[in-house]
């Protein structure tokens, strides 16, 4: 088996001196800030409250729910399966196109009240390697258990999205190694509806059903 | 003296771990913090905390104080007030002494590796930075929201000589030449303000305000200034009353340069005479102890500000665990997500009705405490302010969206 190398994240959070006032303001920075801010406003939520059951919705839903005060178009944003995009600009093109659909619609324009702009931020994102590896699938489900929720999230989400791989990084090592029934399994989950931690047990679930020949 | 691994049952292993893991990409880096006071503030609070355990991770790290004129520190609050959006008159005399004192200060100064600025104070040292090089990093810890024009513009030349700017919430951030990272405050849950408590020393500190815990208790700690609302929170508290038998409590320090503030003061002191369940403290700089113990004790903490920085007092309530109901501005709605880790609210009568709320359903309450105190946890203690502090140095020395630091010398994916 080639071995697992266990990989780590850190964040640091940068300001971009932009804000929205209103939707029309918000479907215009959304056209031009860089990927990382739009897989900042996405995934923050994701890193910021992991232990939060249910999860809040991304930035963008919790904005035009909470503040613009527009329920149906905050459900439709925060209902986005970001889980089927392969890449950011995927992404940013379903949520403009969700945003102009309801302005098209829309009979009114409504205004954050002050202080409670949208502001853009960004993710810039620092890998580290950790010092666990697994070369059996026993070891890999041991570290599993131990690694932090980092470890976890730069695996399964910043992997697939972020860094274009296409898969999360464990069922690619999954199928490389012939358990292609765990990886696809893996596959099908949707992360995002987990709590880092439940989605940390599945694996292990997953594990103990398919991981073996 | 406390040690970086007093936080490891606190914060919990991998916590610390990857403090450790970043400190080593910083070995051989020294970082020189720089501000103008020694003692008194919330920068010099933080950088007494700050600066031992930066050191004890292995990352050298030195303190210096700059001194000034009484001339010197009249013109820099007048910096503070214009930043906080009050119109201040400020004559080409009045800059040139700012920048006469800065000047002499770096001449008497040596730097390292990394020059860490804190406030507007001595933002000028950085004329030495083509002389002496060095990376160079700018903090402003005050509201930055709404700068007046004659403050920013002189500000703005020096801040852009920086290698990059630190705000502390993304209402602040500006349209600049140079990166501009958020780091939020933090606070210590070693500290006597934070920590666990004895039952009995809660019970005590109660008992010896004549606070009765069999009954609900709202509280809100704040000073008595007109910002912090404390007329607000009583006319909230009286809407309650009509249906709840609640007590509340408004404790603070005195001390306030608002100029409206003796007379909210004056008010809350007639409004406290005229109902026994309104218990009013006026409790001196040295109340750490007690503010913990009412947090702690209370029911419901409030922070009903009108306008805020970042409102630690909020993080040190939700610390606790308290269901806590604060105002939509400045910091605070990066600490509490509405109706997941606590309440926003945006009026009297909204208080009002969230109090009734959140004391008729206590499982909803506990559940908006737990979840607060696990997102203080993860995100607003010191251990996340060091880990900030630690990736803003590293920052410096790397540039794209993704850094890859795993195979020790690093290389940089840019996207985006």
């Amino acid at each position: 088996m080639t071995p697992f190398l266990f990989h780590t994240k850190l964040d640091q959070t940068l300001l971009l001196g932009r804000h929205a006032k209103n939707l029309k303001e918000l479907e215009a920075g959304l056209r031009e800030v860089p990927e990382s801010c739009l897989y900042f406003h996405t995934h923050r939520y994701l890193r910021q409250h992991h232990f939060l059951s249910p999860e809040p919705p991304n930035d963008f839903a919790y904005w035009i729910t909470e503040v613009l005060v527009e329920p149906a178009l905050g459900e439709r944003i925060s209902s986005l399966d970001i889980v089927q995009y392969h890449s950011l600009e995927d992404l940013r093109t379903e949520l403009l196109r969700v945003i102009e659909e309801h302005l098209r619609d829309a009979t009114r324009i409504p205004t954050a009240p002050a202080g409670q702009e949208f502001h853009f931020m960004a993710s810039r994102t620092f890998v580290f390697r950790t010092p666990f590896s697994a070369s059996s699938m026993n070891e890999f489900r041991s570290i599993l258990q131990r690694i932090s929720v980092n470890s976890l999230y730069y695996h399964i989400f910043e992997a697939k999205l972020r860094l274009e791989r296409g898969q999360n990084d464990f069922s690619r090592w999954f199928r490389d190694n012939g358990f292609a029934d765990l990886a696809t399994r893996v596959e099908r989950l949707d992360p995002y509806t987990y709590t880092l931690e439940g989605l940390r047990h599945t694996l292990v679930t997953l594990i103990d059903a398919y991981g073996t020949h | 003296m406390v040690h970086i691994d007093d936080y490891r049952p606190i914060v919990g292993d991998s916590v610390l771990d990857e403090l450790m893991m970043l400190s080593a990409h910083l070995r051989g880096r020294r970082v020189q913090h720089i501000n103008s006071t020694a003692v008194g503030g919330g920068v010099a609070e933080i950088l007494t905390r700050m600066v031992p355990l930066l050191n004890q991770l292995g990352v050298e790290t030195r303190w210096d104080v700059i001194r000034g004129d009484e001339r010197f520190f009249a013109t820099t609050k007048k910096f503070h007030n214009g930043l906080h959006g009050i119109p201040v008159d400020i004559s080409d005399a009045e800059f040139n002494a700012f920048l006469e004192v800065d000047r002499e200060n770096a001449a008497a100064m040596t730097f390292d590796d990394i020059v860490f600025v804190h406030d507007p104070q001595p933002i000028a040292l950085v004329e030495e930075r083509e002389l002496r090089g060095g990376r160079w990093l700018w903090r402003c810890h005050i509201d930055f929201s709404r700068p007046v024009k004659n403050v920013w513009t002189f500000l703005e030349k020096y801040i852009a000589r920086y290698d990059s700017a630190v705000f502390s919430a993304p209402a602040f951030a500006r349209s600049l030449s140079i990166p501009q990272a958020l780091i939020s405050p933090s606070i210590d849950p070693l500290s006597d303000k934070n920590r666990a408590l004895p039952e009995g020393t809660i019970d005590e500190v109660f008992r010896r305000f004549s606070i009765d815990r069999s009954r609900p208790v709202v509280t809100q700690i704040s000073r008595f200034d007109y910002l912090k609302d404390p007329l607000g929170v009583i006319k909230a508290y009286k809407l309650v009353k009509k249906h709840l038998d609640v007590q509340l409590v408004l404790a603070g320090g005195g001390a306030t340069d608002d100029p409206e503030g003796p007379a909210v003061m004056q008010t809350v002191r007639e409004e406290a005479e005229k109902d026994k369940d309104i218990i009013v403290l006026f409790l001196p700089p040295s109340s750490d102890i007690e503010i913990n113990a009412l947090q702690r004790g209370s029911t419901i903490v409030l922070q009903k500000s009108l306008r805020e920085g970042f409102g630690l007092t909020v993080a040190e309530a939700l610390w606790k665990g308290r269901p806590t109901i604060a105002s939509a501005v400045g910091g605070i709605p990066l600490q509490i997500a509405h109706k997941y880790s606590g309440i926003l609210t945006h009026s009297i009568e909204g208080t009002a009705f969230w109090i009734k709320q959140l004391l008729h359903e206590p499982a909803f309450a506990q559940r908006l405490g737990a979840n607060g105190h696990e997102h203080i946890k993860h995100n607003y203690l010191i251990t996340r302010h060091i880990r900030d502090y630690l990736l803003l140095f590293l920052s410096l020395f790397h540039d794209g969206d993704v850094v890859d630091l795993s195979a020790g010398a690093s290389s940089t994916v840019t996207r985006g």
